[in-house]
């Protein structure tokens, strides 16, 4: 059995740089991730940060490798105290020119069978990529369709 | 009837769409709105269950064959797909099923490949790459006007893994 592993592709619109840009300062991030503050600027050894739209820190994890505009890839473990205890998992973000477009490639992997975390990323990169590509090609972030658990985590009322 | 317990999803695609699951629906299912997102095919559907439905290259030739599995406007169409372009290597029916469900202000979009077969991941590949360029392009078309530039070729694996499969 090979370990659980999200991989999602899509492309956008838009260069590499603009599509960077969107995945590591929390000015645009904000726009599009629903409110969370994702800075991951950094170089290799730096933190990436997420903050909640209520203004608490959801994650601080290691940037693993940075190579703007091409390659990002960063720690991921989950703060709130409500998620389960897993061990960090790992997210890598892969940026190519096509045709004056990116395609831009998610891996989410590094989890133990059984993961419950797994299940959670693999409903949410959808929803967050779809509103990053929507951000980028229109101005316009998708509104969120959170479930009851993930609103409280936001903060929202 | 086609009894679709013998086929077992193997690539599950989801995006979502600033769009309301009426217009989702019809750039899935007009001709005049999957010649701009799906590599130039035009899709030929009877709207009905046990319906034929194929996709036509801009010469007009049949790329892909079917029948109507499920068509319930505006949340699902399903449709088994046979590869008429390909008819050298005799590939199983495919079975895809587009579900359309509203999701806060947008559209939920998930396409269901399913094999009725123990298909090889090399194969597979051919709709690993295709899907996320065909809906993102959808999508584009859908919330800008405009699709984006993604007429691919089958991966290299997927060619390889088909002819060996002939041999």
């Amino acid at each position: 059995m090979s370990k659980p592993a999200f991989v999602y592709v899509t492309y956008v619109a838009t260069s590499p740089e603009k599509v960077w840009q969107a995945l590591t300062n929390p000015d645009f991030s904000e726009k599009y991730w629903f409110g969370y503050r994702v800075k991951a600027d950094g170089k290799a050894g730096e933190r990436m940060t997420a903050v909640n739209p209520a203004g608490r820190l959801a994650h601080d994890d290691p940037i693993l490798e940075s190579d703007p505009p091409r390659r990002l890839v960063y720690g991921w473990k989950p703060l709130y105290k409500d998620m389960p205890d897993e061990r960090p998992s790992r997210v890598s973000f892969v940026l190519e020119p096509f045709k004056g477009q990116t395609r831009l490639t998610v891996t989410h992997d590094e989890f133990d069978d059984g993961s419950k975390i797994f299940g959670m990323i693999s409903k949410g990169w959808p929803a967050v990529l779809s509103s990053l590509k929507s951000f980028l090609e229109t101005g316009k972030g998708l509104e969120p369709s959170w479930g009851e658990e993930e609103r409280k985590r936001a903060g929202e009322p | 009837m086609i009894d679709t317990s013998t086929f077992t999803p193997k690539t599950v695609y989801v995006t979502y769409i600033a769009a309301t699951p009426e217009a989702v629906f019809e750039a899935l299912t007009k001709p005049e709105f999957t010649r701009r997102y799906f590599g130039g095919f035009a899709i030929d559907v009877e709207p009905r269950a046990g319906g034929a439905f194929r996709m036509l290259a801009p010469d007009g030739s049949v790329h892909i064959a079917g029948t109507v599995v499920d068509w319930t406007p505006p949340h699902r169409f399903a449709c088994t797909w046979t590869m008429v372009s390909m008819p050298q290597y005799a590939l199983p029916d495919c079975l895809v099923t587009y579900d359309i469900v509203q999701a806060g202000e947008s559209v939920r979009l998930t396409m269901t490949e399913a094999h009725q077969w123990d298909i090889p991941d090399a194969i597979l590949s051919g709709g690993r790459a295709g899907w996320p360029a065909i809906l993102s392009s959808l999508k584009s078309l859908l919330e800008t006007g405009k699709p984006l530039s993604v007429k691919m070729e089958p991966p290299k694996e997927m060619l390889e893994a088909l002819n060996a499969m002939n041999r």
